[in-house]
């Protein structure tokens, strides 16, 4: 008997058929990939086995017998947990407190920490139940996380992207707990876009593309190659790779630290580094260790930074704005695309004037007519999909916007471009079109520094890696010479030398 | 029954479409208004919409009220576009006849070289009254981080105190029988009459000049642009690096001065002297006008001229059908209301949902799923 069964499954939204007559078959103890694009309907898909969305049409069978799962509680009470790909936690309250609240109150909290105490053991996570969750690694919060889901005994455990905020390491550990679940009889449903994690772990993967099903393939027996085939209907371009030829210094950054102005930011630490002309430095490690705040400080957003600690081109841009650092040549692409790159409400054209004032007089007055061919001219050049120069940002897909915000830094032929997350939550298509555009500005002699989550990503395009932890900064490696090992390493903060300079 | 659902994208003509049903709402609650108070309802109809458009005298009175409406919500449209809430423009509107006030009652033979033209130098002390008044919500905000709302609102509370105090004591007329009223302004001080014998005065094109100038503004230089993004999306602004201090510092200078240009087109114009019934409430019905208008200059003309019809209105509905004056208000509230519902229409579409069908899954499915216990209840 099956454990979960979809039939037929089907959700209209607005705009998209997020789920077009889909199946899924899940045996007991299975390990059961879900690989898709963004947008190719695997969120819709677990929302409506969690309860979360109700579906159009179609049958949900579970254990055998008909289910309609009208919400997470009810999911939750057949057997079913998930855990999000963002963390649902109080950063202030202790781990056992988090678990505690997402649980109805039939225990007490010592109870609860005791349970937790006990689940961890039996599966090898350790997590500390008394600690408060902002002292916490992104690691040791999704453990809670996953001890929270397991402390429902679930038949079915539902894990989102699980491992895009994990060090390579981290990585191992959770696929040894999730084979132990495995074989006590609980299925699992994971979802992913990694294609090597997926042929290393999962038994069964369903694939999905555009809404539909388009293959159920044994997930071991396939290549990369094969897996992106039915992922995006065609392998993605090779990339030209070229060596680089590393001019003189662009940027420097000498000892920069900076106290956080978020209370659960990092703090800097003595970070120093340099970028020259025509190489990509790419820069790994962790979401949370400082990435936000050293892209801050770069961009001018955050002009805290000591007299001198940041140069650029040999002039000192410490404490100038955004406005005189891009007057000098330094562009940035943020990592938020809605909100911070791109104003959501105006149209394309408008967003041009966030970042490029060549449309505007010294006096200050906005030539329209320009502003909607600089626009016209970077939709056309980048491949940008969308309902013209004058559709809002908010409009476009998210990889689509993507290209129009790296193209509008792109076209405004920088000294040094600053791209944070260069293809998040982007379809592989534009990210290696993004990946292209960013290696041939590097050719053409521009210093780029890369910032990403994804070590497949800076291993493809990076010229030399640094790696990011707890604010630090480690020393330079070039790419050629760089192992996934290594660098797991090093997103843990183990370098040589690393904490000795206190600050 | 009906669902709300949302929209792929906010509608456009919706955003058009919105006040025009919230006007029609507002108009039908009032003829049921009418019938509950016993009275004719087109006659109620005509007084607020026919009376006030009939002829010349009628459009001269409706163009005093709408001037000052619209001038201070084009300022205050500035003001809430780039999400700094000047709630307190009235007492923007205060200082402004009062600064425009002392310079009229400056006036004599020393200063009679000047001619009609010390009409300039009264609107531009009305100007800077009005910033004086906001350039404190600025400060304060900026310094210390007061919220402008409280503080703008509390100053208009202020400002009507000081009227109160120059009217009663150091301004107030030796003439006047102990009256708390100021000296009549001269004549030559008194913004100019468009056509002799009607109280309509040159405020309206300064007005609708006004209406060009924000709209360049808003749309055609890069300070309009960069005010609203830091309105819009406070971390494109820093991205982009727009200073939230400056965005600051100039909607509430720009807003305060708007309301204070008001207040000395209407001391120095129809009303000729300071009294303590300055303050007639255009401060806070421009924050209607302003929404109503979309924000937008062009909007806000009808929206002004609109809200004057409420305005006038009510003052006959008191003559005519023995009505209490307080009907505008009630007007006036209503369509805000009835605005802020249909708003909701801009980003969401009505859609007759039938009942959820659980046919649509085979007899029992449901119910099979329902006796399921949290397993946790039962280890407990």
């Amino acid at each position: 008997m099956l454990r979960l069964e979809l039939n037929g499954i089907s959700k209209q939204y607005p705009a998209v058929r997020a789920n077009d007559r889909v199946g899924l078959k899940v045996r007991p103890g299975e390990i059961h990939a879900v690989l898709g694009e963004n947008g190719a309907g695997k969120s819709t898909m677990m929302k409506i086995i969690y309860g979360a969305v109700q579906p159009d049409e179609g049958r949900i069978l579970w254990n055998g017998q008909a289910v309609s799962i009208r919400s997470p509680a009810q999911a939750r009470a057949l057997g079913i947990s998930m855990v999000y790909q963002h963390f649902s936690l109080f950063d202030t309250l202790t781990a056992a407190e988090n678990v505690w609240l997402g649980l109805d109150k039939a225990m007490t909290l010592p109870q609860v920490t005791q349970r937790i105490g006990e689940v961890a053991h039996s599966y090898g996570l350790d997590v500390d139940a008394q600690r408060p969750v902002h002292t916490l690694s992104v690691g040791e919060r999704q453990r809670v996380e996953i001890v929270r889901a397991l402390l429902t005994e679930p038949q079915l455990l539902i894990l989102d992207e699980p491992t895009s905020v994990l060090t390579p390491q981290a990585v191992d550990k959770l696929f040894i707990t999730l084979r132990q679940l495995s074989e006590r009889g609980c299925s699992i449903l994971y979802i992913s876009h990694k294609l090597d994690e997926i042929r290393a772990l999962c038994h069964h993967c369903t694939v999905l593309r555009g809404g539909k099903v388009t293959g159920e393939v044994d997930p071991r027996l396939e290549t990369n190659a094969g897996l992106s085939r039915l992922m995006i209907g065609a392998e993605p371009p090779p990339l030209q790779h070229r060596p680089s030829r590393a001019g003189a210094a662009v940027l420097d950054v000498r000892a920069l630290s900076l106290v956080r102005q978020d209370p659960f930011g990092a703090d800097l630490h003595a970070v120093s580094f340099s970028v020259r002309a025509g190489e990509i430095v790419g820069v790994a490690g962790v979401s949370g260790n400082g990435q936000q705040e050293l892209m801050a400080a770069l961009s001018g957003e955050d002009p805290r930074a000591a007299p001198g600690s940041i140069t650029l081109g040999g002039t000192d841009i410490a404490r100038s704005g955004p406005r005189e650092r891009r007057a000098l040549g330094l562009h940035f692409v943020p990592e938020e695309r809605l909100g911070r790159g791109a104003v959501p409400l105006l149209s394309l054209a408008q967003n041009t004037l966030l970042t490029r004032t060549e449309t505007v007089s010294r006096a200050g007055w906005i030539a329209t007519g320009r502003v909607q061919r600089l626009a016209e001219d970077l939709i056309a050049r980048f491949q940008v999909r969308a309902g013209g120069a004058g559709a809002s940002a908010k409009s476009l897909s998210g990889g689509n916007l993507q290209k129009f915000i790296v193209g509008r830094e792109i076209a405004a032929q920088p000294k040094l471009l600053i791209v944070s997350q260069p293809t998040w939550g982007v379809d592989v298509g534009a990210a290696a079109q993004i990946h292209g555009e960013l290696l041939a500005l590097r050719d053409a002699g521009c210093a780029l520094l890369v910032v990403s989550e994804e070590l497949d990503e800076l291993f493809e395009i990076s010229d030399r890696l640094l790696v990011i932890a707890k604010g630090r900064l480690s020393p330079s490696v070039p790419t050629a010479q760089a192992s996934t090992q290594q660098i797991g390493e090093w997103m843990s903060g183990l370098w040589d030398g690393a904490g000795l300079v206190e600050p | 029954m009906f669902k709300l659902e949302a929209r792929p994208q906010p509608s456009k003509l919706m955003s058009l479409a919105s006040p025009l049903l919230a006007l029609a709402l507002t108009v039908l609650i009032g003829v049921l208004l009418f019938l509950i108070l016993g009275k004719d309802p087109l006659r109620g109809l005509q007084i607020f919409f026919v009376e006030p458009l009939k002829n010349l005298y009628a459009l001269s009175e409706l163009s005093i009220k709408a001037t000052p409406l619209i001038l201070i919500a084009l300022g205050l449209a500035v003001c809430l576009r780039a999400n700094v809430f000047n709630i307190g423009a009235e007492g923007q509107y205060i200082l402004g006849a009062l600064a425009a006030g002392w310079v009229a009652m400056q006036a004599g033979p020393a200063t009679a070289w000047m001619g009609r033209g010390i009409v300039v130098p009264i609107l531009l002390a009305g100007v800077l009254g009005g910033m004086a008044w906001a350039a404190i919500v600025a400060l304060l905000r900026d310094r210390f981080n007061a919220n402008e709302i409280l503080v703008s609102l509390m100053l208009v509370y202020v400002a009507d105190q000081l009227l109160g105090y120059l009217v009663n004591g150091p301004w107030m007329d030796p003439d006047g029988h102990n009256f708390p009223q100021s000296i009549t302004f001269l004549a030559v001080t008194r913004v100019p009459k468009i056509v002799t014998g009607l109280r309509a005065h040159i405020g309206v094109f300064v007005a609708l000049g006004a209406v060009a100038l924000l709209w360049v503004f808003m749309f055609r230089t890069y300070r309009g642009f960069a005010l609203q993004v830091g309105g819009m999306a406070p971390a494109a602004a820093r991205y982009a690096g727009f200073s939230s201090r400056s965005a600051l510092w100039t909607a509430l200078l720009l807003s305060g001065g708007m309301a204070g240009l008001a207040g000395g087109l209407e001391a120095a114009g129809p009303l000729g002297q300071l009294t303590p019934y300055i303050p007639a409430g255009y401060g806070f019905a421009a924050i209607i006008v302003a929404y109503v208008g979309r924000l937008h200059p062009l909007g806000i003309v009808f929206s002004g001229i609109l809200m004057s019809l409420f305005y006038i209105g009510g003052e006959l509905a008191q003559t005519r059908l023995g009505l209490p004056k307080s009907l505008t208000g009630v007007f006036q509230g209503l369509l805000l209301f009835t605005l802020l519902a249909c708003d909701t229409l801009i980003a969401y579409r009505m859609t007759w949902a039938p009942k959820l069908a659980s046919a649509r899954y085979p007899p029992g499915g449901p119910s099979a799923s329902s006796p399921a216990k949290p397993v946790l209840r039962r280890e407990a």
